[in-house]
């Protein structure tokens, strides 16, 4: 394989994608997925009260923090799942219906997270 | 590599061994990386949730209180639990990856690897509690 052939590729800003949500990954989520997903549903601890939880949305910087929430994570798998994908299934001539499938779901995720937290 | 020619005519093929789709399963390495690469899922599993959550938000009381009785059921408690085990494998091993991505050196020694990880540990810690409490006050 003949490296300093290969064009330049977009594939540095993926992986800078991949990485920043990595880390909102790492250190949100479990904390959300804990009290959302298992504290709150087995009633571990009392559920925040829907309007408490509307008014904390609709204020700006959790907007913003959302925003980010649901964003950077997205991409993060869109790179991992790709990769997985690729070496394990080895399937060469999927590869780009994988790609669009990918990126086109972290996509398409992160527009209904700003088209929610507009209208919130 | 450029230094390897384009194989000649009647020269046989290069030899290289289909690799198993399951080679993953061997070694707890393998496994590891591949358990690792799969708690993506588990993450994008989440966030899909977290855009129900705001749709029912955004919907009113109603549908929120809809939202919230679909968690209850068993098969979303399941599911979480398992999301919930995948995550925090994505925590540490991402945590314990940043001092092998980059290494820090003081006065010509590296650090110990615990001691560039740690950071990210209090960062976790900091940040679960701040959420955690904006979530369980009561206003």
């Amino acid at each position: 394989m003949e490296y300093a052939a290969h064009k330049p590729s977009n594939e540095a800003g993926f992986w800078l994608l991949f990485s920043a949500g990595g880390v909102v990954a790492a250190v949100l989520i479990p904390i959300h997925l804990f009290l959302f997903g298992l504290a709150f549903p087995l009633g571990w601890l009392p559920q925040p009260s829907y309007e408490y939880l509307l008014s904390l949305a609709r204020s700006p910087i959790a907007k913003l923090y959302l925003f980010v929430f649901c964003a950077l994570p997205l991409f993060h798998w869109a790179h991992r799942f790709r990769f997985t994908l690729y070496d394990g299934l080895q399937v060469k001539h999927l590869n780009e219906v994988i790609f669009t499938f990918c990126y086109g779901g972290a996509l398409l995720g992160t527009v209904l997270a700003a088209h929610l937290l507009w209208k919130i | 590599m450029s230094t390897q020619a384009a194989p000649a005519e009647f020269h046989p093929r290069w030899f290289r061994k289909r690799v198993s789709t399951w080679w993953w399963l061997g070694e707890w390495h393998y496994l590891k990386f591949i358990l690792r690469e799969l708690s993506s899922i588990a993450v994008a599993w989440f966030v899909v949730l977290t855009l129900f959550q705001l749709r029912a938000l955004l919907h009113g009381a109603e549908a929120y209180a809809r939202f919230t009785l679909r968690l209850q059921s068993p098969l979303m408690i399941a599911l979480n639990a398992i999301a919930f085990c995948f995550v925090l494998f994505h925590t540490i091993t991402w945590f314990n990856l940043a001092p092998r991505a980059m290494p820090v050196r003081m006065g010509g020694k590296r650090v110990p690897e615990f001691l560039v990880a740690a950071p990210n540990y209090a960062l976790w810690v900091v940040v679960s509690v701040f959420v955690g409490w904006l979530l369980l006050r009561t206003p």
